[in-house]
């Protein structure tokens, strides 16, 4: 059943299409830097941007923060909202409940071909980051400094990127979730969709909130950007573990609620 | 509810002789079903749709998925568009690939809901072969259909149901049985009245239903007075008026009555 769901989702031309689609502005930014050689200063516009000139290894990263926090939880929730609900709209969900394909089995799928694309997506928006990086910086062959502005390695840096693709993919499972359990709602891909990025906007917003502070910690996106922390000089765990932690939360409670919902729904679409 | 997309609120379900959906895993192999009009992955082609939905449940080998699918694209007519994506199909086209779908796994019952929907009057007669052939193999075929022509064509049993409760079950041969009356065809109705008089039930232009179940004696009788006959037959009840007896609310309401017939 899993490998039928990854068949589905990777043989779709949207899904490659989506994908292609988000690498386009990291390409575009890549460009337009090193055409202008205008980086945004430190501490200025997306992280990592105003080292990618003087350091071309650090534009996967780079890349990955630019499609962080709009692109690719874009992507995820229009994925994720067409799992159940997509089938429901297109009349197939009653043909694979009526094979049996299983109702919890249906949903695990769908839920690790989410996953599946979540991964895929970050690794090649980091893959496409490390050949515009190469293509169009200077590469220093040393190494580079982390944001504490100590020296890193090469392979040091190679296995942050690892550790950042690994965290960023985690991010993005409570996004995800929130479109699966929507999805199990409503028969509309597009109202499940808009409804996971709805809460993601309203958790960004009350983040900047200082009345919301109380609940700040516990918002989705709240450690998003955690991943930057990995190239502190030592690395900087708390915000990482407490960003897994959370999103581990939101996965368990909402994949529930989906799980409850779903197979206790009638099918009438 | 048959099919474990609905769970009933109250009471139990069998199908096939196991409860429903408690067994669906192992009951829903054996059954074949078009619900609603047929629903495919549209950029995917004829032959990836059937694979793809023979592995997403048990009881479809993929040792003999290949072989089965060119089976049934052959047996519903789309073996030279296998390959073409399915959003090009022609609304005839997707739905001889739903009954496609549904016969994968040789079911033994299969549960269609209109199955001629969209189909050419060739395609039809096709279809409705088809359909023969499996049932003269002993495949037990649930038909749902408001067209009653194509109930009468393909059907042995037939349930007539009201605001979803089934009001009438029985043989369509049993439904449709003579009523004991003769229709005569005559050029002049009246003349019919006068030459039987008092075994005339009714009469309208051209036609009169004379009592007797024998049209040798009720055509004998009338030659006998010199009146012309054009046709004889015996009286049967159509499906529809068997239909409209049954089924009280009239015809306009909304949720028209469907028809549910077995063979």
């Amino acid at each position: 059943m899993i490998a039928v769901e990854l068949r589905k989702l990777f043989r779709r031309p949207r899904t490659w299409v989506t994908i292609g689609m988000l690498n386009a502005l990291p390409v575009l930014v890549a460009v337009l830097l090193a055409v202008t050689d205008l980086a945004p200063r430190p501490g200025e516009g997306p992280v990592f941007l105003s080292a990618v000139l003087t350091n071309g290894t650090l534009y996967p990263l780079a890349a990955l923060a630019i499609v962080l926090p709009l692109f690719l939880p874009i992507a995820v929730s229009v994925v994720a909202g067409e799992a159940i609900a997509g089938e429901a709209q297109a009349g197939t969900l009653r043909y694979l409940l009526a094979r049996p394909a299983g109702r919890t089995r249906l949903l695990v799928a769908k839920l690790v071909s989410v996953i599946a694309f979540v991964l895929v997506t970050v690794v090649v928006v980091a893959a496409v980051g490390y050949v515009v990086g190469q293509l169009l910086f200077d590469v220093q062959p040393i190494g580079g400094t982390t944001l504490s502005g100590t020296t890193i390695t090469p392979e040091q840096i190679a296995w942050r990127t690892v550790l950042a693709i690994g965290y960023i993919t985690v991010s993005m499972l409570g996004v995800a979730a929130f479109a699966l359990f929507f999805s199990t709602l409503t028969d509309s891909p597009l109202a499940a969709a808009l409804g996971a990025l709805a809460v993601l906007i309203a958790s960004s917003l009350l983040f900047t909130l200082d009345a919301a502070s109380s609940f700040a910690p516990y918002l989705p996106t709240r450690y998003w950007l955690a991943f930057v922390d990995l190239f502190r000089e030592p690395v900087l765990w708390r915000d990482i573990v407490r960003g897994i932690g959370l999103q581990a939360v939101y996965v368990v409670v909402l994949v529930s609620a989906a799980w409850a919902n779903f197979t206790t729904k009638d099918i009438t679409s | 509810m048959l099919l474990g997309l609905v769970l009933p609120t109250e009471g139990e379900v069998q199908l096939l002789g196991e409860p429903m959906p408690t067994r669906a895993r192992r009951v829903l192999p054996r059954v074949g079903a078009l619900i609603e009009g047929p629903a495919h992955y549209g950029h995917l082609s004829a032959r990836a749709n059937l694979s793809l939905l023979d592995a997403a449940g048990p009881g479809g080998s993929r040792r003999t998925r290949t072989a089965r699918i060119d089976t049934v694209l052959e047996q519903v007519g789309l073996a030279g568009v296998g390959r073409r994506p399915v959003k090009d199909f022609s609304l005839g086209m997707r739905q001889r690939l739903g009954l496609g779908a549904a016969l994968l796994r040789r079911p033994e019952l299969l549960v269609l809901d209109e199955p001629t929907n969209g189909l050419d009057p060739q395609g039809i007669h096709e279809i409705r072969d088809l359909l023969l052939e499996l049932n003269r193999a002993g495949t037990t075929v649930f038909l749902s259909s408001h067209l009653l022509a194509e109930v009468e064509q393909l059907c042995t049993r037939v349930g007539v149901l009201d605001r979803g409760r089934l009001v009438l079950q029985d043989q369509l041969a049993t439904l449709t049985a003579p009523t004991g009356a003769t229709v005569v065809e005559t050029p002049d109705a009246d003349r019919v009245r006068a030459a039987l008089d008092g075994r005339v039930l009714r009469t309208s232009v051209g036609r009169a239903v004379v009592r007797g179940a024998d049209p040798a004696e009720v055509n004998a009788a009338l030659v006998a007075a010199g009146v012309p006959v054009t046709g004889l037959a015996l009286e049967r009840p159509t499906l529809e008026e068997v239909v409209l007896a049954a089924a009280s609310t009239s015809a306009d309401r909304v949720d028209a009555p469907g028809e549910r017939s077995r063979r």
